[in-house]
């Protein structure tokens, strides 16, 4: 686990790495982490170009608060190489492997990403990794990804590859994902990392969107991945906690507080102990309820 | 040289030739203003349908007259380019074109009419495309006057604009000249810019595809202004005289900019029963009219009325009852347009009641609300709506200096466009003053006119609109796309623009090749 503080992963939008005015607007429409995509959306003949088109968006741009991430090219193609070291010099807090299908490609990214940052002179140890698990042999190795480097933040199914290597496709319903959701759910927390689900393909369809999100919610993902902008809101509405989890949360905090001062280390509310997972979920609401601006600075209900 | 307030700077000899005073401040005062009045062919009837357009013209229209038209069938005009044609025809020469606007469809029949010397003067709302370019490199003798429609309105009831002969292209009218916007197959909606026309013109020739029987009514225009009705095979193109863009727009930029501005107009102190606004057109507009709905029915607010250019979500507004009267200068779709003839409570208006800075109120003196748009918008958040980045005169004033005194007016507008900046430290030229503008609204945030102190109190505060000055997002957009060079102009002015009131706002001169 790379991290000390859980950062809000509720939303990854894709950017395609060869598209210069989305490079320039990606950070104005509150995603929590953006993924600038070198990948699957730029043609062959535009892989060197977009490299240095994300490259420069990373020196120019102000994304603010966003966790940026690039996918980089497979570790079986000629640019792998050159991505990963590029966007290790351009200060990419992290590299997002495709198609990872064991502990040892992530190990060996592991390796490029600790020269690159030699080479360009960057903290070692600063660039983190993602998986994207996208095939049957990845969701049974799902544990060992999780798991094959302290730089690894999370793993992410990505289910139209998978789909068709189960030899099946995508349903509305999703059942034929539901193996590979809860392997990568485990796998991600058994590894104290972040889960976030596939892609919602249909633009249109906010309603499916939503119910795909309300069930994702449930099982425990962090998040999803989003192809445009305007699913965002959707997705941010379902992590959004109601007004009563929310001043439970705030009394649970409360409690924290006041046991701190008191100098005691049983912290109680109303008669209750409030043990750890419960001040996890406390400050998680809290985070969230911030997020979704429910609440403002001093921790007042935002009535909308 | 001297500067006006906005802080351009214009030669006395330039005052002095057009005979104009700078421009001194959006205040109005309580001067007194003498109206005009058109001369009268007087005539009983029966009939006034004329057969031949080509003989009215012929028997009307006189080298050095003022002619006007109107806009109110944007694109699909087919009135605009007979007339013209005939006028050209006949040999006319050194007119002055004061049509409400100018659209596209219009351009290369006005570039004709000007390399023919039949046109030598023009003052419109605005212009843009191949005419807008032509005219920014000198094509036209004298400048343009842009007048702003209630300027226009101004001016045409005092005289400064004295129209010999009005053309104007209805979708219905009687024998006699009664005529509406609102039937037949060009119908439009709200004849409010014509209104002007038909009222002081000394002579109103009507033309229109579909005769009616008499008595026509509604009748916006009546047979007590009329000297002519010609039939014409078509007055306009159903399919093009909506402004199209009535769909609710999917660009993810737009929605947040819209959402932006809904925020702005929800946390302000105007946001309240009885409260008014006008949105204009565009998707942005259009995403905020939607945004707007669903605060009025979350809040249980209901608007007294929404005023000027109006679309069909507006309309939509009226029929749901979150809106008690839609006053209606013109309709950008047919949905609107359609809208005005079934629903009582939308009033038609002419431009003086809805903009008229010299009269005895009108509407935008009660407006609460404005969303406006803008080409660039400087730190004085002055803006302009007339000249693109390349100093090449590109749009129109229309309603914009006129709304902008409501008493909330938002600038709604894209911090870049492409790589151009939308806020810059100096714009190609100024159309509205920033004194009259209290909010812009971009996708990365707002910046609130430091003269309006209560405001900065009320939307500093606002969940997921951050506030910034303007100068700190002129500052975001020059991060992004750098600096141009200045443009190169010659000294010989091609455009005067006027503030509302007549006074000089701005000149806008020849750019360089």
């Amino acid at each position: 686990m790379a991290e000390t503080e859980e950062r809000l992963r509720r939303t990854m939008m894709f950017v395609p790495g060869n598209n210069p005015a989305m490079l320039k607007d990606a950070g104005i429409y509150g995603a929590d982490a953006i993924m600038f995509d070198l990948e699957d959306a730029v043609s062959l003949a535009e892989k060197d170009a977009a490299r240095d088109l994300v490259y420069e968006a990373l020196q120019t741009v102000d994304y603010g608060d966003a966790e940026k991430v690039v996918r980089v090219n497979g570790t079986d193609t000629p640019f792998y190489k050159d991505d990963v070291r590029a966007m290790v010099k351009a200060g990419i807090d992290v590299i997002r492997l495709p198609k990872t299908e064991s502990a040892q490609m992530i190990q060996e990214l592991e390796k490029d990403v600790a020269a690159a940052e030699k080479e360009f002179d960057r903290t070692a140890g600063s660039t983190h990794l993602m998986a994207a698990i996208e095939s049957a042999k990845g969701v049974v190795n799902a544990v060992p990804i999780a798991t094959a480097s302290q730089r690894m933040i999370g793993i992410a199914l990505s289910a139209e590859d998978y789909t068709t290597d189960l030899k099946t496709h995508r349903y509305p319903d999703g059942r034929e994902l539901e193996y590979a959701r809860n392997v990568i759910l485990q796998a991600a927390r058994a590894a104290g990392i972040a889960a976030f689900d596939t892609v919602f393909t249909d633009l249109d369809d906010e309603a499916g969107l939503q119910r795909e999100t309300e069930y994702i919610h449930q099982l425990g993902f962090d998040g999803k991945s989003v192809i445009n902008p305007r699913q965002i809101s959707v997705i941010n509405a379902v992590y959004a906690p109601t007004k009563r989890e929310i001043q439970t949360a705030q009394m649970v905090m409360a409690a924290i507080d006041e046991a701190h001062e008191k100098g005691s280390g049983v912290i109680a509310l109303n008669g209750q102990m409030v043990d750890r997972p419960v001040a996890m979920r406390a400050q998680r609401v809290i985070k969230l309820a911030k997020a979704s601006h429910l609440i403002d600075e001093e921790g007042t209900f935002v009535e909308k | 040289m001297l500067k006006n307030k906005v802080g351009v700077e214009i030669s006395e000899n330039v005052l002095k030739q057009y005979g104009y005073q700078p421009f001194a401040g959006t205040k109005i005062g309580h001067l007194i203003s003498q109206r005009v009045a058109p001369a009268v062919h007087v005539m009983a009837g029966p009939s006034k349908v004329a057969t031949s357009l080509a003989d009215v013209v012929k028997n009307n229209v006189r080298d050095g007259m003022t002619i006007s038209f109107h806009h109110h069938l944007r694109e699909g005009d087919m009135v605009f380019n007979q007339v013209m044609q005939l006028i050209i025809d006949e040999g006319i020469k050194d007119l002055t074109l004061a049509p409400s606007s100018l659209t596209n469809v219009m351009n290369d029949m006005v570039i004709k009419a000007i390399k023919a010397g039949t046109v030598t003067h023009i003052t419109s709302s605005g212009m843009r495309g191949s005419l807008g370019d032509a005219v920014s490199h000198g094509l036209l003798p004298n400048p343009v006057i842009f007048r702003s429609h209630g300027g226009r309105a101004r001016a045409i009831e005092t005289g400064k604009i004295k129209i010999d002969v009005a053309f104007l292209g209805v979708p219905n009218a009687d024998e006699m000249g009664n005529a509406n916007g609102m039937t037949g197959d060009a119908a439009f909606g709200s004849l409010g810019y014509a209104l002007m026309d038909a009222r002081y013109a000394d002579k109103v020739v009507l033309l229109t595809d579909n005769i009616v029987d008499y008595p026509n009514t509604p009748a916006s225009i009546n047979q007590t202004q009329v000297d002519y009705v010609v039939k014409v095979d078509q007055v306009g193109d159903p399919d093009l005289i909506g402004s199209g863009a009535t769909r609710f727009t999917k660009d993810p930029k737009e929605l947040k900019i819209a959402q932006m501005v809904n925020s702005v107009i929800t946390h302000s102190p105007y946001f309240k029963n009885g409260f008014s606004f006008q949105t204009g057109s565009g998707g942005a507009a259009l995403a905020v009219t939607r945004y707007l709905r669903q605060a009025m029915i979350d809040q249980k607010i209901k608007a007294s009325f929404a005023l000027g250019g109006i679309t069909k979500p507006t309309t939509d507004l009226l029929d749901e009852g979150l809106v008690k009267k839609v006053m209606d200068v013109q309709d950008f779709d047919k949905g609107a347009a359609d809208s005005m003839h079934k629903n009582p409570a939308q009033q038609e208006i002419d431009s003086s009641w809805y903009a008229d800075p010299f009269n005895k109120g009108a509407m935008v003196s009660k407006l609460d609300v404005v969303i406006l748009s803008a080409l660039q918008i400087d730190t004085d958040f002055n803006v302009n709506v007339l000249t693109g980045s390349d100093g090449v005169i590109r749009g129109a004033i229309g309603g914009h200096q006129d709304a902008a005194t409501a008493k909330l007016t938002i600038i709604s507008a894209p911090l870049v466009r492409g790589r151009l900046a939308t806020i810059v430290p100096k714009m190609t030229s100024i159309t509205t003053p920033g004194d009259s503008i209290d909010v812009v609204a971009t996708e990365l945030g707002i910046a609130i006119n430091p003269a309006r102190q209560d405001l900065v109190k009320q939307l500093s505060h606002i969940p997921g609109v951050p506030v910034y000055t303007i100068q700190e997002l002129q500052q975001k957009a020059a991060d992004i796309v750098g600096q141009p060079v200045p443009i190169q102009y010659i000294d010989r002015p091609v455009a005067l623009a006027e503030y509302r009131d007549g006074t000089l706002i701005d000149v806008i001169h020849q750019v360089q090749e």
